[in-house]
């Protein structure tokens, strides 16, 4: 319990001085892909989904966000969470039918649905400038360094927010009928209705990670929408840990970082060495970071 | 209207050779295999660098067939206690592998493959002209979903590999060794993706990413036949097919014919989540 109050200062410390020790546009990059993975594991870690098609709802708010501070110039936060607001909207009917089943299933069935929004999303292009996407989304606050720090708060409210779901009443039941479906339906508890709020608030999440994503960036691409996006956000969290909310956190830095490492040193084949210790982690290292780094405190004092 | 229906049907066979292979797999080792795209789209790379059309027909798939069974051993193997989510996780990053992979030796842009010499002009249907290599498509992936039926219901391989699928202990106990079988039908399935990346490559741009884009189309599919029946995702691969076609050519809208499988799909999970010709899950 002392390892907390050590810890949440250091994180705090860590998160202020990040853009520093880093460009501000990667350390934005972190701050919109650890919300992204977060809602990820939400689903994953304490419902026993794994959606991969997360890209239909960071990319949904990513374009919504964006067509809103095109058009209506409207304050950069009210932007991101309208765009969420939008987000969580298509997560309705998405999970409403995807929630009717589990397991690999509900995986194939949310890919599929992505895969439907990515084609929508091309062929409107009159609202998406398909394969163009949309050019300079405008920003008050035109630094990255300053921006960082704008968004910063966001991003720790929506961590907030995940860490107060999983802590409630509302958290226990979703890891009840992660554990057994059958016996929280005997206890009375509609499964289905559970399953499709947890989606919708893991859709919220992705949507502030990916409203922030479109701010961060000043333009959205069909890239957003992608599947590898989807695939990528499910990367962070299994390396991270799954299960370990904080651990998408970490998994978004690594992951963040090395890609921005294996671009600046001019390797174009990122997916090798993505997929590569993916492989690895899925193989060897299924408690991923998090999960391994908090097993050594119980082993220390065991000892 | 034949015309379309036609297309359809070709267009649907490539479809069901992923679908079967892709079923195949999944009711001997629970296991859904992401990579199937990708092992469609080497065996579209495999046939560019084969003398001929014809030896990449035959050893296009022993090749991909025999690379299945090494990845099902050295790596699937491993993860075959735990969740099947895992291997569908492990399947993905090898997707991501592979397709890096080939985009590194081949470049992203997209190689012709001529049409295979003795099937280059049409056959005559009486009323309608095809083209000999449509109907040569269309012929093979008949003969490979009615030879893996037969298979299946008529030979003592299939009797066993069926016993297998439904009670693997019960199977076992019965002096089977049931581990022994789950090797080649990986093997098989691989082999089944790779033979229909052979018959794509003269219709189709070979293209990295000519995998990914059809296992999407692939899993939803299997949605809406059930990936637990065999027939049910053959013929539900053959129904989409037409249906795309159709819609390409009356409705006029590259939209609908494009998102029209993800609708069909939506509607089967609304009105039988368990796939038309699935069975019910334990109740979640």
């Amino acid at each position: 319990m002392k390892l907390k109050w050590i810890l949440l200062p250091a994180a705090i410390v860590f998160a202020l001085w990040l853009p520093f020790g880093l460009y501000p546009a990667v350390a934005v990059e972190i701050l919109c892909w650890a919300l992204f993975a977060v809602s990820i594991d939400l689903l994953l870690g304490y419902v026993g989904l794994l959606s991969f098609g997360h890209a239909a709802f960071w990319g949904a708010s990513a374009y919504a966000t964006g067509l809103i501070a095109i058009n209506w110039d409207w304050p950069f936060p009210l932007a991101v969470l309208s765009g969420a607001v939008v987000a969580t909207l298509i997560a309705v009917p998405v999970g409403y039918l995807a929630v009717k089943r589990t397991g690999i299933y509900f995986a194939m069935v949310t890919l599929a649905f992505a895969q439907m929004v990515y084609v929508i999303a091309n062929k409107w292009s009159s609202l998406t400038g398909g394969e163009n996407g949309l050019q300079s989304v405008p920003r008050t606050i035109t630094d990255n360094f300053y921006f960082y720090y704008a968004a910063l708060p966001i991003v720790v409210l929506g961590l907030l927010l995940a860490w107060r779901i999983v802590h409630s009443p509302f958290g226990r039941v979703l890891v009840a009928i992660r554990d057994n479906p059958s016996r929280a339906r005997a206890l009375g508890y509609p499964v289905h209705r559970y399953k499709l709020l947890a989606f919708m608030l893991s859709a919220f999440l992705a949507g502030l990670g990916g409203g922030l994503f479109a701010m961060g960036h000043r333009f959205v691409s069909l890239d957003v929408l992608h599947w590898t996006t989807s695939g990528k956000a499910v990367i962070v969290v299994v390396l991270g840990g799954i299960g370990t909310l904080w651990g998408g956190v970490l998994g978004a830095a690594i992951i963040t970082r090395l890609e921005d490492f294996l671009s600046f040193s001019g390797f174009d084949q990122i997916g090798l060495v993505t997929g590569g210790i993916f492989v690895l982690a899925v193989l060897l290292f299924r408690a991923g970071v998090w999960g391994t780094l908090a097993k050594i405190p119980a082993r220390l004092s065991r000892r | 209207m034949a015309q379309h229906i036609f297309n359809g049907l070709v267009g649907g066979s490539f479809l069901a050779l992923v679908a079967l292979g892709l079923a195949v797999i999944f009711g001997m080792l629970r296991v859904v295999n992401f990579a199937h795209g990708a092992i469609y789209m080497l065996g579209a790379f495999l046939a560019l660098s084969m003398p001929s059309f014809w030896w990449a027909l035959i050893l296009v798939p022993l090749v991909l067939a025999a690379g299945g069974m090494v990845l099902e051993r050295t790596l699937v193997h491993r993860l075959a206690k735990l969740d099947p989510l895992y291997n569908f996780l492990l399947t993905f990053g090898l997707t991501l592998i592979f397709q890096d992979l080939v985009k590194w030796r081949f470049g992203v842009q997209s190689t012709p493959y001529p049409t295979p010499g003795g099937l280059t002009g049409s056959v005559d249907f009486g009323a309608f002209d095809f083209p000999a290599y449509r109907v040569f498509v269309l012929a093979m992936a008949a003969l490979i979903c009615f030879g893996v039926w037969f298979l299946l219901s008529r030979t003592r391989v299939g009797l066993i590999v069926r016993a297998s699928t439904e009670r693997p202990e019960l199977t076992q106990a019965l002096g089977i060794n049931v581990g022994r079988w789950v090797t080649p039908v990986f093997g098989f399935g691989c082999a089944l993706a790779g033979l229909a990346g052979v018959l794509a490559a003269p219709m189709r741009a070979v293209h990295p990413l000519m995998g990914a884009d059809l296992i999407i189309v692939v899993f939803a599919v299997v949605v809406i036949g059930g990936l637990g029946s065999i027939f049910g995702s053959v013929a539900a691969a053959f129904v989409i097919g037409v249906l795309q076609a159709l819609s390409e050519a009356y409705l006029d809208s590259a939209l609908v014919s494009q998102i029209l499988v993800y609708l069909v799909m939506a509607v089967v999970l609304l009105w039988r989540p368990s796939g038309l010709f699935g069975r019910e899950e334990s109740p979640a």
